[in-house]
């Protein structure tokens, strides 16, 4: 684990990649989140974040994806590279 | 011969109507964004002796629905609704494997025959990839045909091994490695089960054991008689904590990486450095430059509907002026026959048909947008301001869709993920422009703004039509989704597909299918209302031969005796004097008699209100054949004071109420059918009317402020 666990997607910046490292499975949504691609160990990374700050586009998986950094606080990642 | 049923299924946007439209030669909406195909649809061809009918099914991301469309997806895949297919064509986007396997080994489970339709070769191609075909086929056990489905319209190689299939009835043999314990406990509880009676396979099983604990307590509720089992079952699988959907997730991805990591090639030409999707969101999602292009975008649109399409329409009314010359010589014996096919007929009809060139633009326009990936990078940057009235950027979509046609877009609902969202969703669409507000909004704007303002704030004014709409969306959504729906915040959750040259195939098909139906409109619901109005203005009769002496009589000239009987008739009609009594409902919106008779027969089909403007002012002896038109009907006409009826404020007055209020009968049918009740329909009824009644009085009362 990197120095810096603990981190959510709102910590999120434009050109980071980052690994999920655990996922909060009493919390709704973390089921399609990891349907979607987002399984522990899986790595990203952020293309773009949305003029305003919110939503953020992540390549996962081989395609890209958008979502709004406070409706993943289920998971949990860690930056990498 | 019976015929046989086979399912198109596969993620959103992986190519399924494409195919489904060439192999049953359908016409299908196709579109470069998830979430087009909203409902199951059916088509037939015949290949060798054997007749398939085929089904189209939304794409799905998981047998987990998340949301309506997935859900009747589901429904067919699983066989709830007709039984269960006889081979699943499970469409495979080749340039996105992991994910697409995924929803494989779930639909795999259910032991069904399968074959494999490989997708998007060429993308991958560009890519610098391509997939061992053969390979593939044998990590699967099932039939993979690589396919380019808008190119080759016979699929020959595919419809072989679909009759192949129905014949050998090919199984996936797959094996994702789930932790022995939940093999073991499910292998168990299906002989525990077999023994009492029930059979249920392994899949559907493991779809019950894993509901979230509410539903799986409904589903104990439901059965009653497997509840003992199945709780054990569960409760066995907690211990081992395996019950995490993340075990069973997992196992499925990781093995669908193992697969692509087998299957996936480098292609002799490799692949050009930066994809033409990086280069275009540089640009296209920029902070600045996106939203900035997006209103310009939106502008140009409007902008040349305007300009390009002027000319072509004239040469449309060119072709009905004609046909009015041509025909009256042939009709003139009898004037009441006279009076309704050049006054009724082709003045309702040929006037609604004027507007098929501003028809097509709106829709090629459209189709460029949906078609190459440009619409779901939209509902990204529209996100936020979405997300403060409570809904999400998927919404977005169907606000777009609504564009075209409020029907269309009511369905596209479906793609969101609480029922309560879409409810909201449902209940603003026909807030949106709908292209059947197009001819209203160009025959005001051409009469009374274009002439006087100039091209410039012509385009403008179209733009800001179709803008009002959406920012009068906005609160209502708020109010909706805040203070009534209370709906729960559910996550955004939006692929954004790679952008691409718009197919011609799928704009020309747009093209066709809008044109019909604006056409089939015009010839139907139109033609109805325009006989319709067009007997109620004209009876009963106004004898001639006692009006000229009555004319006379009242001292008005003997070269004007013709007009004024016009009117009087007019006046005396059923119709005249049905407007005359409710006319005073639409005084503080500034708006006569005339003008409310036709916008109450434009309730059924707002469109109606071009052609019953038309019979309207040509009966009353406005429109004559020496000078012209509607437009100059409208400009000559007068309250009966002599002010002019039509101002700018007017004609802005009524173009916001056609802005706003719910006149179209097919859309309340659609939204009757959509929520299951006629109570959201009549709601969407009344709030809507109220507020274009609100907002056309409120222009009335800016115009005698600011004067004009
Ligand atoms: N390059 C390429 N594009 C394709 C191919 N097949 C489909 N497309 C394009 O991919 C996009 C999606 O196609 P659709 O047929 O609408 O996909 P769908 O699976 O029905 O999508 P949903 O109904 O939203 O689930 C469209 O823009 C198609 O033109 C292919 O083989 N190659
Ligand atoms: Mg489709």
């Amino acid at each position: 684990m990197s120095a810096v666990a603990g981190m959510t997607f709102a910590d999120l910046k434009s050109g980071m990649s980052a690994r999920v490292v655990a996922v909060d499975e009493n919390c709704l949504d973390s089921r399609r989140l990891q349907e979607m691609g987002f399984t522990v160990g899986t790595q990203f990374s952020v293309v773009k974040v949305a003029p305003m700050g919110d939503p953020i586009e992540i390549l996962v998986r081989g395609y890209r994806i958008c979502l709004r950094k406070n409706e993943c606080h289920c998971i949990q990642i860690e930056s990498v590279g | 011969m019976a015929s046989h049923l086979v399912i198109v299924a596969g993620n959103p946007n992986a190519g399924k109507t494409t195919l489904f439209n060439s192999l049953t030669g359908s016409t299908q909406k196709v579109a470069n964004y998830p979430g087009v195909t909203v409902e199951s649809v059916e088509g037939q061809y015949s290949f060798d002796g054997e007749t398939i009918r085929c089904v189209d099914v939304p794409g799905l991301y998981s047998l987990k629905a998340a949301s309506e469309d997935e859900r009747v997806a589901t429904d067919v895949i699983l066989g709830r609704q007709e039984g269960k297919p006889e081979l699943v064509v499970y469409v495979l986007d080749a340039t996105n494997l992991e994910r697409n396997l995924f929803l494989f080994t779930q639909i795999a489970e259910s032991q069904v025959p399968m074959v494999i339709a490989l997708t998007m070769p060429d993308r991958l191609q560009a890519k610098g990839k391509r997939i061992d075909v053969e390979r593939l086929r044998s990590e699967l056990g099932v039939p993979v045909v690589s396919v380019i489905a808008h190119q080759d319209r016979k699929l020959d190689a595919l419809k072989r091994a679909i009759n192949d299939a129905l014949r050998d009835r090919p199984i996936p043999s797959i094996d994702f490695g789930l932790p022995v314990g939940m093999q073991s406990t499910i292998r168990e509880l299906s002989e525990r089960l077999a023994r009492i009676g029930v059979d249920a396979s392994q899949a559907e099983i493991r779809r019950n054991l894993y509901e979230p604990p509410e539903l799986f307590q409904l589903f104990l509720e439901d059965f009653p008689e497997i509840a003992e089992p199945f709780t054990e079952a569960r409760n066995r699988l907690e211990a081992e904590d395996l019950l995490r959907p993340s075990v069973d997730v997992t196992s499925r991805y990781e093995w669908s990486a193992k697969i692509q990591s087998l299957v996936l090639r480098d292609a002799e030409k490799p692949a050009k450095t930066v994809s033409i999707t990086d280069r275009l969101d540089k640009v296209l999602t920029h902070r600045f430059w996106g939203l900035t292009i997006f209103v310009l975008v939106m502008y140009g649109v409007f902008q040349s509907i305007y300009t390009v399409a002027a000319p072509m329409m004239a040469g449309i009314e060119d072709v009905f002026g004609r046909l009015q010359d041509a025909i009256r010589p042939m009709v003139s014996q009898n004037e009441i026959l006279e009076s309704f096919i050049i006054d009724g007929l082709i003045a309702g009809v040929g006037g609604m048909l004027v507007f098929l060139p501003q028809i097509l633009i709106l829709f090629f326009f459209i189709a460029v947008l949906e078609g190459s990936g440009y619409l779901a990078r939209a509902a990204f940057l529209m996100d936020r301001l979405l997300g403060w009235c409570g809904l999400n950027g998927r919404a977005f979509i169907p606000f777009l869709s609504s564009y075209a046609c409020a029907i269309p877009g009511i369905m596209a609902a479906r793609v969101m993920p609480d029922s309560k969202s879409r409810l909201a969703t449902i209940l603003v669409a026909p807030l949106m422009s709908c292209s059947a507000r197009l001819p209203v909004y160009v025959l005001l704007i051409g009469t009374f703004i274009e002439p006087q303002y100039g091209a410039f704030w012509a385009g403008f004014s179209l733009f800001a039509m179709h803008l009002l709409g959406l920012v009068v969306a906005i609160p209502v959504v708020y109010v909706l989704n805040r203070k009534m729906l209370k709906a729960r915040r559910l996550p955004f959750v939006l692929e954004l597909p790679p952008y691409q040259w718009p197919k011609w195939r799928d704009i020309w098909l747009t093209l066709v299918n809008r044109g019909k139906v604006f056409v089939k409109t015009a010839g139907t619901i139109i033609v109805f209302m325009s006989i319709l109005i067009w007997a109620a203005a004209s009876f009963p009769r106004f004898s001639p031969a006692d009006a000229v002496a009555e004319a006379a009589k009242v001292g008005v000239p003997e070269e004007r005796a013709e007009q004024w009987v016009q009117e009087k008739q007019l006046e005396n009609s059923v119709l005249g004097r049905f407007g005359k009594a409710i006319e005073p409902v639409f005084i503080p919106a500034g708006f006569d008699w005339r003008i409310t008779t036709a916008i109450l027969s434009a309730f059924p089909a707002r469109e109606t209100i071009v052609p019953s403007l038309g019979i309207i002012f040509s009966l009353g002896g406005e429109v004559d054949e020496s000078s012209g038109d509607l437009q100059s009907a409208m400009k000559r006409a007068t309250w009966p004071d002599g002010r002019p009826l039509f101002t700018v404020w007017t004609a802005i007055g009524l173009m916001v109420f056609f802005a706003l209020c719910a006149q179209c009968m097919a859309t309340l049918a659609t939204v009757k059918r959509e929520t299951n009740s006629w109570k959201w329909a009549v709601f969407m009824f009344c709030y809507m009317t109220a507020l274009a009644y609100v907002g056309a009085v409120a222009v009335n009362y800016l115009g005698k402020l600011f004067g004009a």
